[in-house]
């Protein structure tokens, strides 16, 4: 910045990289400001969280028998569809892969870019054993990964070979819980010293 | 008028891709619309099977067939890996767990063919089968459920029987769901069978002719919907399909609506076989006494088939006389069909790729094993 003009304090902060943030993004740092601004910052967060929660979308990828379940999950008796998990065809529209079964060494470079073409804010279930541990992959066996958490973070594990459509539930439920209480809004700002 | 110069354009399809059916990557030579050619990648879903059957006894193998092959076919897998062992140890299997294994190999195929109509029906955008399919593969969940306590892997065979006999009252369940189910399967023919947009994407699709087929080696509804009568079961009859009366459907037209034909009939005979052996099952033991887990088979080799689901699925066993196999090759149904996909596909439109791939219903675990 060589402009020479005089130092300008900027009330809405813009990354380095140039990549303008949300309307709500640039409110909120307003409203931090204020007086008592806190509380609302906080309530916003809520309502946003409580949205993020309740319309989870998953991408449509199985790699091997824990989709299955995932299907029957998706499907008649089970119905994941009342929690708002509606599965997207695209990485793009997602905020949500189940890694249900086992992931190759092949396999893993794909996962990782799928996980990276999925827009913030981005959440992972393990779906069973194999994605978990390797699980009966684990020993003699030269071409599964062992863990899915060696190549994309993972937020929820849901234990099973393969885990129940209940289980993939209660996982999708514990993620919920998880982003019901996530702070991102106020970590973001404590970050940047606001 | 000067002509538009064109060029080939090659598409990469999956591994990601809501109707590949698993992790197979399609890349495909397009000039147009029009597909000049398919190169499958496979082996995303590799997972060493054959070399961790080295390593295990047979009892534990079993588990191993249920989740590294073909896994919308558990126990289908369980009874090839079975057969080999008990073929080649000569283990004598009690009557009444040969007639368990048939109707639990029976509702294997129908669950396994319900979920393949299901998400055939999402490929050609009719989300209602789906659905239906769902639910009554649920009700065969159930049924699973109640006699081995697994829903997708069972591991309920043993080496001379099964695990445990039947719990009481599983089959008038069973029962009840068989005359249950040929009502809905009327309803599944009503609501796609005549159904003008089913039949435009599927009628004369990706046809294979009799000739390719057997060139192919294509088996299962692959090859019985292309005019070919071969079912393992037939020919080389195993447990108790010799003494019930069924029929192999066969259809001539070789296209993508004469597969989804085959498998509906299918699913009429599979209820058929399950209700004869129900009906025809005595009582007694229902595993063999003196048969250890860890049985040691006699040195030797064997080529043994079943029909999956899929097709024919051969085991080749040979064994030095350990407690594991020496080697275990698995012939895999997917595989041989993936190859004769190649030739279905040449000259449809991109369009046609979903339809065409669909009908063959493959499973990647049981390709890349």
């Amino acid at each position: 910045m060589s402009s020479g003009g005089p130092e300008v304090t900027r009330m809405v902060r813009v990354p380095a990289d140039g990549s303008r943030e949300a309307p709500i993004e640039q409110l909120v740092e307003v409203l931090h400001r204020l007086p008592g601004g806190q509380i609302l910052v906080t309530s916003i967060e809520n309502v946003l969280n409580w949205a993020r929660a309740r319309s989870i979308w998953p991408l449509t990828f199985g790699l091997a028998c824990c989709a299955m379940e995932m299907m029957q999950a998706m499907g008649t008796r089970f119905d994941l569809d009342r929690f708002g998990v509606i599965p997207r065809a695209t990485p793009r529209q997602a905020d949500l892969i189940i890694v249900a079964g086992r992931c190759t060494i092949k396999m893993a470079p794909v996962v990782r870019r799928l996980w990276e073409q999925m827009p913030e804010p981005k959440y992972v279930i393990s779906m069973g054993s194999c994605a978990t541990c390797g699980g009966p992959f684990y020993y003699d066996n030269y071409s599964i990964l062992k863990g899915i958490d060696t190549v994309i973070p993972v937020d929820v594990y849901v234990p099973g070979c393969p885990p129940r459509p209940e289980a993939l539930i209660e996982g999708v439920l514990k993620l919920q819980e998880k982003i019901q209480r996530e702070r991102r809004l106020t970590r973001r700002l404590q970050e940047a010293g606001a | 008028m000067r002509s538009l110069r064109t060029e080939e354009l090659i598409l990469n399809m999956g591994p990601q891709h809501p109707s590949t059916h698993g992790v197979l990557r399609l890349l495909v030579t397009l000039d147009g619309e029009n597909i000049v050619e398919v190169q499958p990648d496979i082996g995303y879903l590799h997972s060493s099977v054959e070399k961790m059957m080295e390593h295990r006894n047979y009892t534990q193998n079993i588990a191993l067939a249920d989740r590294g092959m073909d896994y919308l076919a558990a126990l289908v897998n369980e009874m090839a890996i079975l057969r080999a062992a008990e073929t080649l140890a000569d283990v004598p299997v009690p009557e009444r767990a040969r007639y368990i294994r048939t109707i639990f190999m029976e509702l294997q195929r129908l669950a396994s063919h319900l979920l393949w109509l299901g998400t055939y029906g999402i490929d050609l955008g009719a989300f209602t089968a789906f659905l239906w399919c769902m639910r009554e593969r649920e009700l065969i969940m159930d049924l699973f459920e109640a006699a081995t306590g697994g829903r997708l892997h069972h591991v309920y065979f043993r080496l001379g029987g099964v695990n445990e006999d039947l719990p009481p009252g599983w089959t008038d369940r069973c029962r009840e769901f068989c005359h249950y189910f040929l009502n809905r399967l009327d309803e599944y023919h009503r609501l796609l069978t005549g159904n003008p947009i089913w039949q435009a994407r599927t009628q004369g699709v990706g046809v294979l002719t009799r000739e390719q087929a057997i060139a192919f080696g294509a088996c299962g509804p692959v090859a019985r919907a292309s005019g070919l009568q071969w079912d393992v079961r037939k020919s080389h009859p195993y447990e108790v399909y010799d003494r019930v009366d069924f029929q192999v459907p066969v259809y001539t037209e070789g296209d993508c609506y004469a597969r989804y034909l085959v498998r509906m009939d299918e699913m009429r005979e599979s209820t058929r076989i399950i209700l004869q052996c129900l009906d025809q099952m005595p009582d007694g033991e229902v595993r063999a006494a003196r048969v250890p887990l860890n049985l040691k088979v006699p040195p030797g080799e064997v080529y043994t088939r079943v029909e999956s689901p899929r097709g024919d699925l051969g085991i080749h066993l040979v064994s030095t006389g350990g407690e594991t196999p020496w080697r275990v090759k698995i012939r895999a149904p997917s595989f041989v069909n993936l190859h004769a996909l190649t030739e279905m596909m040449k000259g449809w439109k991109v369009a046609d790729i979903i339809a065409i791939l669909g009908s063959i219903d493959i499973v990647l675990a049981d390709v890349d094993r």
